[in-house]
């Protein structure tokens, strides 16, 4: 899984029937200190992030066992909205 | 299967149900000799790995294996934790 801030949505009247419903965020891949990493994803939304939130994303055929995702074509999920990163000291 | 060293912890409380109750893991890829390599991850730990360890972890579908018949929504699992390295002399 990465970390990503959600930068902005995605809206699309034509798509596969199995994606009518669900929201498309833009995802921004960040490092676990924040900063913006290289990389953009679309990624369907299962927990109700908002913008600027930082999410949790699973990538791959693992995005389909997201709540709601079963048999969608969908390879990229928000599976969770970040309350807090804890890095340890480095030694 | 790749190496990493857990560097830290992530805490969520909107998060997929599949993913109630699991801890989740930063981890920091490195090198046979120990040497930091590519960006950090989040994995879901299935041993019970903790801060600072050198730890395996596996990538893609193969990660929700551990928790079956669950199907854990994740794509990165920890699960091993190492205790030795040997390479040979080169």
């Amino acid at each position: 899984m990465l970390l990503a801030r959600v930068v902005g949505t995605v809206v699309a009247t034509r798509k596969d029937p199995r994606l009518d419903g669900k929201k498309l965020l833009v995802l921004r891949h960040i490092s676990a200190e924040g900063a913006d990493e290289a990389g953009y994803v679309v990624a369907v939304d299962t927990v109700g992030a908002g913008f600027r939130e930082r999410v949790l994303t699973v990538a791959g055929s693992s995005a389909r066992m997201a709540q709601g995702c079963r048999d969608c074509p969908v390879d990229a999920a928000v599976v969770g909205i970040i309350d807090q990163v804890e890095l340890d000291d480095k030694p | 299967m790749f190496l990493a060293r857990v560097v830290g912890r992530v805490w969520a409380t909107a998060k997929d149900p599949s993913l109630e109750s699991r801890k989740l893991l930063v981890l920091q890829p490195i090198t046979p000799d120990g040497r930091e390599r590519g960006r950090t991850v989040v994995a879901v730990d299935a041993v019970g790995a903790g801060a600072g360890e050198v730890v395996y972890w596996c990538r893609g579908r193969e990660s929700s294996f551990p928790f079956l018949p669950g199907e854990v929504t994740t794509d990165a699992t920890v699960v091993g934790i190492v205790d030795q390295i040997s390479l040979a002399q080169s």
